[in-house]
Order: structure tokens, then C-alpha cells, then sequence
């Protein structure tokens, strides 16, 4: 009786149906390949109490600045700590502060970019230059500051990333209601009488979640960057916790004497962290909303 | 005309309804002095070119004159109540329940992320919010009965439908909650000539068997002759020819309707030219002084120029703006 969905626009059927994603050409290829470094990262960071061969934070488990060896796989840094160990647990603090900021993100920039910019006029032009003015600032920069004032923390970091980001949400999504705002659907939904909010959450809302979704994935890599960039300048959590962008920091000053696996294990991690919510933004980005191009 | 006091033995009747465009450059007035009525179980054809001013006198009906528009003078009266000294709350209870919309473009009027049902569920509770969700659908399949379409097809995404089934569906919708009008602003235009007919054709079943009243507003004189049970002809504004569709037909009076009428093709009588009325209508910033039409028109008189002609009732319900027929006049 149903028949199967193939336009862009359903766009819940899309995400359910991943066994199918490997038969939407490149946009597919890059969802599974960045949802695969992701979950990976994510589990192994789950599962590393009992995996771990030493305690990450535990001091002269080794030799010191002993290069990688089965003993010590990924090496051991000026502390005497287990890189490998280090490695594996040193995820959960960027996971939460980039979840975190998601979260706040996505509770302050969505509402306040569907109130504002389908309300138009004066609360659009209040909001927007706000907004704007946020924009001005180099994000790192501002993350910095608000961090900075805010103090360490993994809320505090989760905070000052979510203040940065919460204007692209925003932009995202004034541009994509102006445009829905228009069409004969929302026109045709005011004709048969429907109230405001009724428009906005049955009409608005569902018809932006692609966007949302994309901006969020792009959002997640970001996040993960900005707090690898807060913890290395040593805003982000103190040093009894594992963290890559801690041992970056650790890390700097011993590439001098060559011991390059101190920075270059928890650095590789980052990296594929990132890379792996970008493939999966631009993968969704493409298959779920061809017009969205930044 | 004009004088005339809202009466309430009409189902609907707007008297010297003037809606305005504020735009940046001017005010520009879309419709001006229009008066009208309407009665159950008719039809009424609003017929005329881009930018006549149809389709914003169809919306301001429902008070929904898009942006920079506004309803300047005029009533607008719906089963004795004025609807232009309602309060939005209750103008939004209008919409939809008493009067209904049917819009041009069916392909983007759905939402494309909600099922077909559930557009019913949600206009139904909408207005009605005791009725539970499977009192309304079965409401729905019963109008998806009324209207012709394979009752799975409710379970479907807008986008799986093809443009006649959509604008079924978009006309279901305007019965659902068995409005006293709907009001059809170019239903067909998106659909080619078969499913044209088939809609225009069910437009007027339904309107007999809920017992409604229709305004169809069109650009093609063709289409509401023989469907409608009088006509407005509109030309930059104004109502030009008020008359009953066979009136309008077989002595129509105005040059401006006897162009448009020998603008149909007629497959009966093929060595006949088939005549365009010359020019274009004019920029509504800057309307000729006079009559709208006198630069298109092959009888103008020096008195056209000078002042705009009022409507004169040359019979019975049959009204026109120009001085040709200033001397026909049947009553007053």
C-alpha cells in the first residue's frame, strides 16, 4: 500500500533508512564513513575503563618519553604516563562539551530564529544585530573570552562554544523561514485559519530540520575544535582528567626532542574526531538539503 | 449600486470595497469601490487580467490581503455579520470554517512534510478541537469519497500525488467543515484542459451537494461562462460589468468583456479571426485620467478621458462602467 519514498523531501524516511545510504552515491559514502570514525570514537572512549592497559593519569607507569613499543604501544610522555591509555580515555570531555553545546545551541539559537524571523520586523532587526554582532567576533577568540570569564569546566566550555555558534543556527534558520514564510503552504495554512503557532510548529519547524540537522553536524566538529584550542591554552578542565587537547599542550614543548608520538596520537584523535561530523555535515548537507551551500 | 445598504437576504455582500497597496512609491489601489452579492448554491465568476485586482479582491474576503495591502473602505457582510469590524480571533474562525480558499498553485499549497490526513486532522481539530482524530479522518475519507480520489492515497505525502489529485485534495480541504462560500482563486491554472474541466466540474457538484456558494476567480472567460451564474468582469480595479453569465454572454455591453470575448476561440466558427484586444493595462501608480480602459478602447469618447464613468444599470442586474450605454439606463 505504501509506496516507497524517493523524493528529497520526506526527509524522516531518508535518515531511517540507512542500509540504503550506500546506494546514494558520494553524499551516502561520506555519512557512513564519518557516522563509523565517530561511533567509533564514541564507544572506544565508552569502553576504555576496561580496556585501557594503565591508568591514564596515573604518573611513571613507565619509563619516561619512551617511544611507542609493545609495552607501551603508543609511547609514554615526560610524566611517565601511557600515551595509549591516555589516548583512549581522552575523548570524554570533548564528546560532553561538544554534546553540551549542541544542546544549548540548538534550545536557544532554534526557537529564537523561528520567533524572531517569522515575527519580522522590529524583533528580527533586535535579534539579527545581535546576532550579528556576535558573528563580528573570531570565534576562538570570543570562546576564549566568555571561557576565560566563566572559568574551567566542562558546562563553562560547553557555554562559551554555544554562545559562538548559536548566531550560525540562527542565520541558518532566519534564511530558511523567510524563504518557507513565502511559500503558498504557510498562505493556504493562514486561510483555513491556523494559528501562529500552529504555523510555526507543524509547518515551519518540520520543513527546517534538515537544515538544523546539518548545521548541528558542522556544529559538533566545530565544538570539538574549539575545545581541543580551550583546553590547550588551559582554560578547559584541570589535569587529573585524560584529554587530547590537554596532552597537546604536554605535547608542544617535548616535539623538540623528537619525542613527536606524545603530541602526534591524541592530535591524529582530534583530527578524526573533526573529520569524521564534517563528512558527516557535508554528506547530510547534500542529501538532505541541495540548497544549502555556505 | 454603491448606495445600496448591506442586505441581509444575500449570503454574502461587499459593498465599495477599496483595498490599497502602500508600496514605496505610491499607493496603489488593486481594487476600488467594488460591490457585490451573493446567494447560496451560486456561482460567481470574477473574471480578468494579471493585475485587474481578482485575486486581491478574493483575499481581502477572508481579510488576508498580502503585505503592504490593506482594505481601506468598504463592508464586507457574510450571513448579516461584518466581517471587517471582526476581531482577528473570530476572522480566523471564518477562515477555513464559513468561507474556504482554494489557491492557484496545488503543487506547493500542501505541506510537504505532513501526510495527506493529516492536513484534514489538523484543519478539522483546528476548529473544531473536541473532535478526535479518527472522528476527523473518517470525516476526511468520506470527502475523499466526495471528491474522487482512492481512499489509500490519504495515507500519501503531498509530493506522491499528482498536480489534479492535489488540487482534489486542496478542494476537499476547502469543504471539510462545509464552508458557506469557497472561494476557487484560479483552481485550474497549474492543471492542463482535461483535468481543468474534471476539477471545475466537481467544484459545481459540490457546491449543489453542500449547498455553498462559489467564487471563481479566473482569467479565462471561458471557463466560468458556462459554469457560473454571473459574472464580474474586473479591468485594472474596477468592476467594469456586473450581469448574469448569459447576459454577459449574449449582450455583453462593455468593450472591455466583448474583447475578451472574441479573444475565445470557437472551433464552430473557424474563419473567424481571432481578435487581442491592443495594448496593455495600465500602471496603476499613474491610472489614465478618466476611464481605465480608454487607451485600448475603439469607442472612446472625449467624456471618457475627462471622468471616470459610474456603473450604469442598463437592465435588470446588469451593470457597466461606460458612457456608451449612460443613456439605457433602466431604473433610477
Amino acid at each position: 500500500m505504501k509506496k516507497p519514498v524517493r523524493k528529497r523531501s520526506s526527509f524522516s524516511n531518508q535518515l531511517l533508512k540507512i542500509g540504503s545510504l550506500s546506494k546514494r552515491g558520494l553524499a551516502g559514502w561520506l555519512i557512513i564513513v564519518g557516522a563509523i570514525l565517530v561511533i567509533a570514537i564514541i564507544v572506544m572512549t565508552a569502553v576504555s575503563p576496561w580496556i585501557r592497559p594503565y591508568d591514564p593519569i596515573a604518573i611513571n607507569v613507565g619509563p619516561i618519553l619512551a617511544p611507542p613499543s609493545y609495552q607501551h604501544l603508543f609511547g609514554t610522555n615526560d610524566l611517565g604516563q601511557d600515551v595509549f591509555s591516555r589516548v583512549l580515555s581522552g575523548g570524554g570531555v570533548m564528546l560532553q562539551v561538544s554534546l553540551l553545546s549542541v544542546i544549548v545551541c540548538l534550545a536557544i539559537g532554534v526557537p529564537l530564529g523561528l520567533f524572531a524571523s517569522y515575527a519580522g520586523g522590529v524583533p528580527d532587526r533586535v535579534v539579527g544585530l545581535v546576532m550579528d554582532s556576535l558573528y563580528a567576533f573570531p570565534g576562538l577568540v570570543l570562546a576564549i573570552a566568555i571561557a576565560s570569564t566563566l572559568g574551567r569546566g566542562v558546562i563553562n566550555m560547553a557555554l562559551s562554544i554555544a554562545v559562538v555558534y548559536i548566531p550560525s543556527y540562527f542565520r541558518v534558520i532566519r534564511s530558511q523561514v523567510l524563504s518557507i514564510k513565502e511559500t503558498s503552504y504557510i498562505e493556504a495554512a493562514d486561510a483555513i485559519g491556523a494559528r501562529n503557532r500552529t504555523i510555526l510548529s507543524r509547518y515551519v519547524l518540520p520543513n527546517i530540520v534538515p537544515s538544523i540537522v546539518v548545521v548541528a553536524t558542522v556544529n559538533f566538529a566545530d565544538a570539538i575544535l574549539t575545545a581541543a584550542g580551550l583546553t590547550f591554552i588551559g582554560l578547559g578542565v584541570p589535569v587529573t582528567v585524560p584529554d587530547w587537547g590537554l596532552d597537546l599542550t604536554s605535547g608542544r614543548r617535548l616535539l623538540t626532542s623528537g619525542a613527536w608520538w606524545v603530541i602526534g596520537y591524541p592530535g591524529l584523535m582530534i583530527i578524526l574526531l573533526a573529520l569524521g561530523f564534517t563528512l558527516m555535515g557535508e554528506g547530510l548537507s547534500e542529501l538532505l538539503n541541495p540548497r544549502l551551500e555556505q | 449600486m454603491n448606495e445600496r445598504t448591506a442586505d441581509e437576504s444575500h449570503l454574502l455582500t461587499v459593498n465599495g470595497l477599496t483595498v490599497e497597496y502602500w508600496t514605496r512609491r505610491g499607493k496603489i489601489r488593486a481594487v476600488e469601490n467594488a460591490s457585490l452579492t451573493l446567494d447560496k448554491q451560486e456561482t460567481l465568476g470574477v473574471v480578468g487580467e494579471s493585475g485587474s485586482g481578482k485575486s486581491t479582491l478574493g483575499m481581502s474576503l477572508i481579510r488576508l490581503v498580502p503585505y503592504p495591502g490593506r482594505i481601506v473602505s468598504g463592508d464586507i457582510n457574510l450571513e448579516g455579520q461584518n466581517i471587517r469590524k471582526m476581531k482577528d480571533e473570530e476572522m480566523r474562525d471564518i477562515r477555513g470554517r464559513r468561507i474556504s480558499y482554494v489557491f492557484q498553485d496545488p503543487m506547493t499549497s500542501l505541506n510537504p512534510v505532513e501526510k495527506i490526513k493529516d492536513h484534514f486532522v489538523e484543519l478539522i481539530q483546528t476548529h473544531e478541537p473536541k473532535v478526535s482524530k479518527a472522528q476527523a479522518l473518517e470525516r476526511a475519507n468520506q470527502l475523499f469519497r466526495d471528491v474522487g480520489i482512492q481512499q489509500e492515497r490519504i495515507n500519501d505525502y503531498p509530493h506522491q500525488l499528482s498536480g489534479g489529485m492535489r488540487q482534489r485534495v486542496m478542494i476537499a480541504l476547502a469543504l471539510a467543515l462545509n464552508p458557506s462560500v469557497i472561494i476557487a482563486d484560479e483552481p485550474t491554472t497549474a492543471l492542463d484542459v482535461v483535468v481543468q474541466a474534471k476539477i471545475l466540474d466537481l467544484l459545481n457538484t459540490l457546491r449543489d451537494r453542500y449547498g455553498m456558494a462559489l467564487i471563481l476567480i479566473t482569467h479565462d472567460l471561458s471557463i466560468v461562462l458556462q459554469r457560473s451564474d454571473k459574472i464580474i468582469v474586473m479591468y485594472a480595479g474596477r468592476i467594469v460589468e456586473y450581469a448574469s453569465s448569459v447576459d454577459l454572454y449574449s449582450s455583453t455591453q462593455h468593450p472591455y468583456s466583448q474583447g475578451l470575448l472574441k479573444s475565445i476561440p470557437n472551433i464552430e466558427l473557424l474563419d473567424q479571426k481571432l481578435e487581442a484586444i491592443e495594448g496593455s493595462p495600465p500602471d496603476l501608480l499613474n491610472p489614465p485620467k478618466g476611464c481605465r480602459f480608454w487607451p485600448r478602447c475603439s469607442f472612446a469618447m472625449p467624456e471618457c478621458r475627462i471622468e471616470e464613468p459610474p456603473l450604469f444599470e442598463t437592465k435588470k442586474n446588469h451593470l457597466v462602467r461606460c458612457y456608451l450605454y449612460k443613456d439605457e439606463t433602466n431604473d433610477q
